[in-house]
């Protein structure tokens, strides 16, 4: 299990505890909070679960390592070196207190 | 010896390999799904080995449409094995005649370039922009409605709006807005369906269109940038070494893209109210229930019933081999109605567990670019829809585009009750 900190694109913050197995996608649609979609279920298909990763957890969270995940992240408008799709972070132990920032404008 | 009464029970005996979806007529009365239904149980993957556009290939489930949607390197979108539409006289010449290349029909690098062009027009701050516009305008519509008699919401409604919307994004002189919605029509239209008398009419029309709008670019080329779609393409370095076709082409995809499939929600989300009425209500007692309302209008419609790809090399899905050069249809109309993803798939339900969960605006790197843009226009209308009226009633049969392609309406008479 890990502490997640979602912090939206206008500084809320949203503090989930997701069990490990989950993604990060997971953790904040299922306990409802607003500015990830997931559209897609969870495929890196949709684009719509984009994060910004805190610098702090870059190293940790580790490259992108899909073609598939780095495809659709090159085309969101926005795209910076620390986004992923948090559909493709899965959460275990190692990850407690990761910090991830919402985008503006996914719901 | 049976007797056939219906199309539900033609689609049950006829022999698989005989089974062909893309006939228009099939769209054009609404008799498509027992066909769907079929091969998705059937023959998930499944060849028509001779229709009007060619044998093709039918992928009817919602999975495996994600997994070809997904997989670009093997299903191409290029405009040079085929495009992405079924029928290959929309996109590609017909009789030497006019192309409209465009980054929906192209594979990376060059497609994720120009649409990186593109996409700015709809980044958040766009969005926020346009909504007090798009507010005023739906309003404004709106209260020129007649209570308690029958008019045609596709017209008064749908297209009117669409239209104005497509103006808006292009800047294009407001008086002659309808005629954005003419050549959008005639893009995915052929003559035998009444719009056009001839390919050469449309060829016609379609070069008056092409004129019209290279004069604009010229104008804004030389004008300081603006935030508009012609703008942005004329100042944009990737679109520098850009013909008039690949311009026209850009232009046409955001035309059809943006505004054709907006419009058939527009009237689809009519139609779902007026055959689950308790929908509207729910919706009508707690306004939250919007932000489901708005998704399950575009999975129920489906604006756009198809995407087509072609393979670039044999590969054996789901136990069928596809050989190079075969075209592929992802039915989004039919995966949108898979039992295994989605629950009662042809009700219209609003607060549904994973509304969003829907292939209506594709997947993977093609996916609809305007899809935040169609659910702001919507959420704005059926905003304004929930503060006016208690029931949208259907009072004729909607007369639907003869399309296997474009899933909306023609006409849609209806009364509203306030």
């Amino acid at each position: 299990m890990a502490k997640i900190t979602y912090i939206s694109s206008t500084g809320e913050e949203y503090v989930v505890n997701v069990d490990n197995g989950l993604t990060a996608m997971k953790g904040a649609v299922d306990n409802s909070v607003p500015g990830i979609d997931g559209d897609c279920g969870g495929q890196a298909a949709c684009g719509t679960c984009h994060v910004y990763v805190d610098p702090a957890w870059v190293e940790k969270i580790g490259p992108i390592h899909s073609s598939i995940e780095a495809e659709m992240l090159a085309l969101i408008d926005g795209y910076a070196p620390n986004s992923r799709l948090s559909c493709q972070i899965n959460i275990s132990d190692d990850l407690d207190g990761l910090v991830l920032r919402m985008p503006a404008g996914q719901h | 010896m049976t007797i056939l009464s219906t199309d539900a029970d033609l689609a049950r005996v006829i022999p698989l390999d005989k089974i062909d979806v893309s006939a228009p007529d099939l769209y054009v009365r609404d008799t498509v799904h027992p066909y769907f239904a079929r091969l998705r149980k059937e023959a998930p993957v499944h060849y028509c080995p001779e229709s009007a556009y060619g044998p093709y290939w039918s992928i009817t489930k919602f999975q495996d449409i994600v997994a070809v949607d997904m997989n670009h390197k093997v299903f191409s979108s290029d405009a040079s094995v085929g495009s992405f539409v079924l029928d290959d006289t929309t996109l590609n010449p017909v009789d030497g005649g006019i192309s409209l290349p465009n980054f929906l029909g192209m594979d990376p690098p060059k497609h994720d370039i120009h649409r990186m062009v593109v996409s700015p027009i709809v980044a958040p701050q766009n969005l926020l922009r346009f909504e007090a516009t798009i507010r005023e305008r739906t309003k404004r519509v709106l209260d020129s409605l007649p209570i308690g008699e029958e008019f045609d919401w596709v017209e008064r409604v749908s297209i009117e709006l669409t239209t104005m919307m497509l103006a808006t994004l292009l800047d294009f002189p407001f008086e002659e807005r309808r005629r954005l919605t003419r050549w959008s029509d005639i893009v995915t239209t052929r003559p035998e369906y009444g719009l056009v008398d001839s390919w050469e009419q449309r060829e016609k029309e379609l070069m008056e269109c092409a004129v019209y709008f290279q004069g604009l670019f010229e104008e804004r080329k030389k004008a300081p940038p603006k935030p508009d779609l012609i703008s942005m393409l004329a100042h944009s370095p990737a679109m520098q070494n850009m013909g008039a076709e690949e311009f026209l082409g850009t232009l046409v995809l955001l035309i059809v893209g943006g505004n054709d499939t907006t419009r058939s929600s527009m009237s689809g989300g009519a139609l779902a109210c007026h055959l689950y009425p308790a929908e509207l209500a729910k919706a009508k007692a707690n306004r939250a229930l919007i932000s489901g309302m708005v998704p399950e209008i575009v999975r129920w419609q489906t604006p756009i019933s198809h995407m087509r790809r072609t393979a670039l090399a044999d590969i054996e899905f789901q136990g069928q081999k596809i050989r190079k050069g075969d075209k592929v249809v992802m039915w989004y109309l039919s995966g949108n109605r898979d039992e295994d993803v989605v629950n009662k798939p042809m009700d219209f339900i609003i607060d549904r567990p994973n509304v969003r969960h829907h292939l209506s605006f594709g997947f993977g790197i093609h996916r609809c670019l305007g899809n935040r843009l169609a659910e702001l226009q919507l959420r704005v209308l059926y905003e304004e829809v929930l503060e006016r009226y208690t029931r949208i009633e259907v009072v004729g049969e909607p007369v639907r585009v003869p399309s296997n392609l474009i899933h909306g309406f023609i006409s849609l008479p209806v009364r509203l009750h306030a």
